[in-house]
């Protein structure tokens, strides 16, 4: 059945539906205090991907997983189904994409991934005061990219993403925006979406994409309901919520907006988030009604020097448990004894509860892998000694280990979400990453 | 062990195929961590790790032994850590065989405040500004806790563009090291000690110490003390002489020598193993290796160029990426730099194959007059190319 024709029906008289959307299907198996256990099927060029949620996205800078190659990449089990590419790191390739004309997937040799494109890199802060009614600006390697509309979507035709994110004005002034800004947002925003969305018509190429809308708003509950049940009207596959990485804003603030606003949305398409990556945060946002997540935060774990360590699973072996529990203990330790030894940390004061800084001095000697009984390669074969020298050596491999064992932990933390939602257990996985979190 | 049965080298060299024309030749290396096809190149992995390769992919492609300095890894993790670790075999899980240098070429080259007395290397650490004693002794004892398959003596290190005394000096004085460094070794049944051959560019002098370095029962020996920046005329008739006196049984290793051309050239003239930062580390600045020189993949030239470095080339890189993505993905992630160094590793590890595949089927001049002529299209050949390979009796047209 498909779960869109009745929903843009109103739609189809100015427009067409997008191909796509006559295969995309959400199937949406329990929904457990506000938590969605399911999965997005008939996925990618033939239809046979399946992306299950709660879940995250495989990050990516210019359409490579950070610091690995295909080979390191796959050694890692249960890669997310689909790969999350950003256009403020493609755009300046444009030009080199218009001439390749297959598109950013086989470009980058990763010929059957399925691609969402977003705007932005969740990693990097936006500038804020750039965009205007006609425009937005993207930040790449090559500086400040201003976007209008058909350029955008001239851009999306030559990448060809299986999903993108459509051009919104999500960008945040310092110091707050002003209600009259963030209502202007959420205009342009609608705006640039429909004019998206009758660009993408005259388009074949277009047609087989399916338009992520944002909703903006920022702290303004109107605002977002507004953002929120305009762009819900049109024929989009899904929604991201947009400008939740915002620092600033409280973080009370920011789970009742997305509760409020995930309310008004349609429950048979995807709700995905970006900048909110932490595990409690992502348990918060799965509660709000949230399916899918960017895999950033391994990343940003990674280029501190650490490896993710939570634990995430329950062990009918209490011996096992008590391993992880330990792992987790040294982690707080050591930057507890940092603090009452007034060493400056070693990593960035951005290391959260989560991790292990491999950086520091103690483990120097420890021949234990970064997690006991962690089947991933890099604790499968090399010990924390190992990746400490590494990281003092500044040798390039300690971020392909890392990257690997962090993008594996992180995978498989999305996995234990879905099976505590699947055994009605998610009560108990969240108080056991709430007591890490602390 | 070693009193009961006596000490027998943990190598052994068969030596395959000889060529008719040359003195190219093709053997079979065997080292406790497995066999060796020579002629072969070395990788070099520096502080225990090739650069953004991991230990399984350098596996997959074909290396069976790799470099580490002893001078990087002595000073950092050390060898106390490295010792309980396993080794480096163990540290760095390379289930292969691993060849380490003696520390002294580094300390010359990167220390400023390097002394060189009979005792040894003196020199101020650059990681806490100690002053160490680096002796023989303490150079096979890092190397004894490294645990390498091949080791390689301190020797006294003079720059090959320098003459006089100084290296009638360092010649001397390395034989005696050499003595000193076969005293100290602590597993002579587990871990093979190599000489280096030294003298400068004056035949005299490294005929003076191929005759003493071979009185020595060693299992190997390196040619050392050039390819630092020496005229190639010169560098490839010392390489020449040495392997004209060099025992046929034992393997002969051409230290710093991994420029395409240099290979091909120094195989001719019977070198069977060679070790090179060059293809690795420029490949980390964006260069890729093909058969007729390299490509500057930064270069904007490349940007919308959808070949693989090398049609012809099968290496995992080669198979899946374009010169126009890496250069797009050079400027912001390091696998671009992972995707060219496993390129560059696959392009030396295949031409060394090549090579030895045309010995053993006695068409190795031919090979070398393909080689040349993809390599230097124009027929320009270079002429000291010209002269080493008509010593041995391969003429380019």
């Amino acid at each position: 059945m498909n779960f869109f024709q009745e929903e843009a029906a109103d739609y189809t008289g100015t427009c067409m539906l997008p191909e796509a959307f006559l295969r995309m299907q959400l199937n949406l198996s329990k929904v457990v205090n506000g938590c969605r256990l399911g999965a997005v099927t008939h996925l990618g060029q033939n239809g046979e991907k399946t992306l299950e949620f709660p879940g995250c996205l495989l990050y990516t800078r210019t359409g490579s997983a950070p610091h690995l190659t295909h080979d390191t990449l796959h050694t890692i089990e249960g890669l997310p189904a689909m790969t999350h590419i950003t256009l403020s790191s493609l755009a300046e390739h444009h030009e080199v994409l218009e001439e390749y004309k297959e598109g950013i997937g086989k470009f980058a040799g990763m010929t059957d991934a399925v691609l969402y494109c977003s705007l932005h890199d969740p990693v990097t802060a936006v500038p804020g005061g750039y965009n205007t009614n006609k425009t937005v600006s993207v930040w790449g390697g090559g500086g400040r990219l201003e976007l209008s509309v058909p350029k955008f979507m001239t851009i999306q035709q030559a990448l060809q993403a299986d999903w993108f994110q459509c051009l919104s004005d999500g960008e945040l002034v310092p110091g707050g925006n002003s209600k009259k800004r963030v209502k202007k947002s959420v205009d342009r925003s609608l705006a640039f979406l429909d004019q998206c969305l009758t660009l993408q018509q005259e388009s074949e190429v277009l047609k087989k994409s399916l338009l992520i809308g944002a909703i903006e708003g920022g702290d303004v509950l109107d605002e977002r309901l507004r953002s929120a049940r305009e762009t819900a009207k049109r024929p989009v596959g899904g929604f991201l919520l947009d400008g939740f990485q915002d620092q600033a804003m409280d973080k009370e603030t920011k789970l009742s907006l997305i509760e409020a606003v995930t309310a008004v949305l349609p429950e048979d398409k995807p709700r995905l988030i970006h900048g909110l990556g932490k595990p409690h945060e992502v348990l918060e946002c799965v509660e709000r009604g949230v399916d899918l997540f960017d895999s950033s935060y391994p990343f940003q774990v990674t280029e501190r020097g650490c490896a993710l360590t939570f634990s995430h699973t329950h062990h009918p072996d209490p011996e096992t448990a008590v391993l992880e529990q330990n792992v987790n203990q040294d982690a707080v330790k050591s930057s507890e004894e940092r603090v009452q030894n007034g060493e400056p940390d070693s990593s960035s004061d951005d290391k959260t509860p989560f991790e292990m800084c491999l950086k520091d001095k103690r483990y120097w000697d420890d021949f234990d892998p970064v997690v006991p009984g962690c089947s991933c390669y890099c604790c499968h074969n090399h010990s924390r000694a190992y990746i400490h020298h590494l990281l003092m050596s500044k040798e390039l491999l300690a971020g392909i280990l890392l990257m690997i064992h962090n993008f594996h932990h992180y995978f498989s933390f999305f996995r234990s979400v879905r099976e505590a939602l699947k055994d009605g257990q998610i009560h108990k996985l969240k108080e056991l990453v709430f007591r890490q979190a602390q | 062990m070693a009193a009961s049965m006596g000490t027998v080298a943990p190598l052994s060299l068969r030596v395959l195929a000889e060529c008719r024309v040359s003195k190219a030749r093709a053997c079979e290396l065997r080292l406790p961590h497995g066999e060796v096809p020579t002629p072969v190149f070395m990788p070099v992995g520096t502080q225990g790790t090739m650069k953004g390769v991991s230990a399984h992919q350098l596996r997959a492609l074909g290396c069976c032994i790799c470099l580490g300095n002893t001078y990087h890894l002595g000073m950092r993790p050390g060898p106390d850590l490295i010792k309980k670790a396993k080794g480096l075999h163990g540290f760095m899980n390379w289930d292969q065989n691993l060849l380490t240098d003696s520390g002294g070429f580094q300390m010359v080259s990167l220390v400023e405040l390097s002394e060189v007395t009979e005792e040894g290397v003196r020199f101020k650490s650059p990681y806490d500004g100690k002053q160490i004693l680096l002796t023989p002794e303490k150079s096979i004892e890092i190397q004894n806790a490294l645990g390498s398959d091949i080791m390689m003596q301190l020797d006294d290190v003079v720059s090959s563009t320098i003459s006089g005394p100084r290296v009638e000096e360092a010649m001397y004085r390395s034989i005696r090291w050499l003595d000193r460094s076969i005293a100290g070794n602590q597993n002579p049944n587990s871990q093979n000690l190599f000489a280096i051959i030294q003298g400068g560019l004056d035949p005299k002098l490294r005929k003076k110490c191929l005759d003493e370095m071979t009185k020595r029962d060693v299992p190997g020996f390196a040619i050392g003390g050039l390819s630092g920046g020496e005229e190639k005329d010169h560098f490839w008739k010392m390489v020449t002489l040495s392997t004209d006196h060099l025992p046929h049984e034992k393997p002969r290793y051409l230290m710093g020598v991994g420029y395409a051309t240099d290979l091909v050239v120094c195989v001719a003239l019977g070198c069977d193993m060679f070790d090179c930062v060059f293809p690795t580390r420029t490949a980390r600045f964006g260069s890729a290796l093909v058969p007729w020189g390299a490509l500057q993949l930064k270069h904007k030239q490349y940007a919308k160029d959808f070949q693989p470095i090398d049609r012809n080339c099968s290496c995992p890189t080669c198979k899946r990426h374009t010169r126009a993505y890496l250069h797009a993905l050079f400027r912001s992630d390091t696998a671009a730099l992972h995707h060219i160094t496993i390129h560059n590793i696959a392009y030396q590890l295949n031409l060394m194959l090549s090579v030895r595949e045309s010995i053993l089927q006695q068409r190795f001049p031919e090979f070398v007059q393909d080689f040349m002529r993809t390599m230097y299209g124009d027929k320009k050949y270079p002429r000291w190319a010209i002269d080493a390979l008509a010593s041995v009796n391969i003429t380019l047209d």
